[in-house]
């Protein structure tokens, strides 16, 4: 029971929005000590999850080239493109995105997509655009929710779109932990039975984004009437 | 042969050019601290490998301590203002795209080719992380095409890395602490004993129940874990395989399927599960760190419930 400790500072810590590193640091130290490691022990094995953990930051390398190309006006054009369409708006870009991106991570390209590579340069600026387009000059309030939304479809179509191709990783680990187990199945029918809930995502996800038109213009008739 | 380790190299060097930039920038209140922030950081990179576990803690232990006593800061300037871009934009037109559309796509034919490639009998990459070091292929060959095209100074590129990294501050390490965290939780056993009280306090004789228990559990155990691989064992070994699939005969594909795709709804609600839902927080300059989770969470909740019922379905179909 002990060792749920970190768990503990951890929902405190999150809660009480203290700064995370912090939070997870202490949590990390708590648990190992609980669990009888000595001090000294403990920083090692942090250290050394660190260190194996480190791919996890190699994506900060497209940061050089997104930046520059920012600076020459890359959202600014992204922004353009949408100007040009004037069938764009807010919802459809992102219902777009949502089935590209959901598709292509079945097939098993699951790297054409992410936040510092797609969403940051190219699809939060067409969305903003195309509402921009429709209403003017946005609030920050709207732009706000319209870029987290737009982060929210990279990830959900993601999820739901990956497990369906057979040599993804999460599918590996199922079959490896069943085989040790002694339960024998085969990676393409883990595959199909991830495709119902793939649908279900598609459908649930996609009513919210169409709704989403609805509730920006609702929320910005009300700021105008304020105003 | 291209392996991960030179690819940290090159993530080191990066890291290390925005610690000096900062260091040089007088606008930023705290620039210190943030060259000691990313100077650190780059240090795990270059020679993480070769130190002491016991060294990298410390280095660890210290880029929190700089984190989170008096924080991180931001330099003023913008690099460049609203018009400068805008005609810029107008200038280069939709060639500003080919740059950007070449990381996904060398990543992709990466992935596929470089497993054919060889040299002399040894293949040209690591065969078993070729995505990532794909993908920090195509990043160079992407900065290569944006140099050749838009010719700026020498530096600019590590400058507006700089700006783009202060910009998501200490949240581009979070991912990191917490895979180091799982690995503390694993250690520390601190799985077997959620799973534990979840058989001791649930009643577990009815076949419904125990689905909406395993899918649940899946989520849960997920959001605290930040991550479904390190849910799936745990949930599976204690409810899903004792109980769906040996005492009620359940289809274990349908349960492992339907079960993982139960914890990426958990990932889509927790904090934890930082590099989806707080680093784009971030990135995307967003005031409230949680906003990106509040966008998920009716979607995560009526696509747990959809599970939960579809598993119930599906799983004893026979």
């Amino acid at each position: 029971m002990l060792s749920l400790i970190g768990i503990v500072i951890v929902v405190i810590g999150f809660v009480l929005r203290i700064n995370p590193l912090l939070v997870v640091t202490v949590a990390g130290i708590a648990t190992g000590i609980a669990s009888g490691l000595a001090p000294l022990e403990v920083v090692a094995a942090f250290g050394k999850a660190f260190i194996t953990s480190r791919y996890v930051a190699i994506v900060w390398l497209v940061l050089p080239v997104i930046g520059l190309l920012e600076h020459a006006g890359l959202k600014e054009r992204a922004r353009a493109v949408v100007a040009g369409l004037s069938a764009a708006t807010t919802s459809r870009i992102l219902l777009a995105y949502f089935a590209i991106r959901q598709i292509t991570a079945a097939l098993g390209l699951t790297s054409l997509g992410g936040h510092p590579q797609m969403v940051r340069p190219l699809i939060a600026p067409m969305a903003e655009g195309a509402a921009e387009n429709q209403y003017g000059e946005l609030p920050q309030s709207v732009r706000y929710k319209i870029r987290a939304n737009a982060a929210a479809v990279d990830n959900i179509a993601l999820f739901f779109g990956e497990d369906i191709f057979i040599a993804i990783g999460s599918i590996l680990l199922i079959k490896g932990f069943l085989d040790q187990n002694g339960v024998h199945v085969e990676p393409t029918q883990l595959a199909i039975w991830a495709i119902p809930t793939a649908i279900c995502a598609f459908i649930i996800h996609c009513t919210r984004l169409l709704l989403l038109d609805r509730q920006l213009r609702a929320e910005l008739a009300q700021k105008e009437k304020k105003a | 042969m291209i392996t991960l380790e030179h690819i940290y190299w090159l993530t080191g060097l990066m890291m290390g050019g925005v610690a000096i930039v900062n260091w040089r920038d007088w606008s930023n209140p705290r620039r210190f601290n943030n060259t000691a922030f990313w100077g650190i950081y780059a240090i795990t990179f270059v020679v993480g490998s070769r130190l002491p576990d016991l060294t990298n803690g410390f280095l660890v232990i210290a880029m929190v301590l700089v984190a989170s006593i008096r924080g991180l800061g931001q330099g003023k300037q913008e690099s460049a203002t609203r018009e400068e871009r805008e005609a810029s934009a107008q200038r280069w037109g939709n060639r500003l795209f080919v740059p950007t559309l070449t990381i996904p796509l060398i990543t992709v034919l990466g992935t596929v080719l470089f497993k054919k490639i060889t040299i002399s009998g040894a293949p040209l990459v690591d065969i078993k992380q070729v995505t990532v070091i794909s993908l920090a292929i195509a990043t160079v060959v992407a900065l290569a095409t944006g140099m050749i095209m838009l010719r700026p100074p020498l530096l600019a590129p590590i400058k507006e890395a700089r700006r783009l990294l202060d910009a998501v501050g200490w949240a581009a390490v979070l991912p990191q602490m917490l895979a180091a965290l799982g690995a503390l939780f694993a250690i520390a056993g601190v799985g077997n004993v959620v799973s534990g009280l979840a058989q001791r306090w649930i009643p577990l004789d009815n076949p419904f129940v125990v689905v909406t228990t395993y899918a649940v559990g899946m989520a849960v155990f997920t959001m605290i874990m930040g991550n479904a691989f390190a849910a799936f064992p745990v949930m599976t070994a204690g409810i899903g395989l004792p109980l769906i699939v040996h005492k009620f005969g359940g289809d274990p594909a349908v349960m492992a399927a339907i079960g993982m795709l139960s914890g990426f709804c958990g990932t889509l609600m927790t904090p934890m599960a930082a590099n989806f839902n707080i680093v784009p927080t971030a990135l995307l300059e967003l005031p409230d760190e949680y906003a990106v989770i509040k966008v998920q969470i009716p979607t995560a909740l009526m696509l747990l419930g959809a599970n939960i019922l579809l598993m119930n379905f599906l799983v004893f179909r026979r």
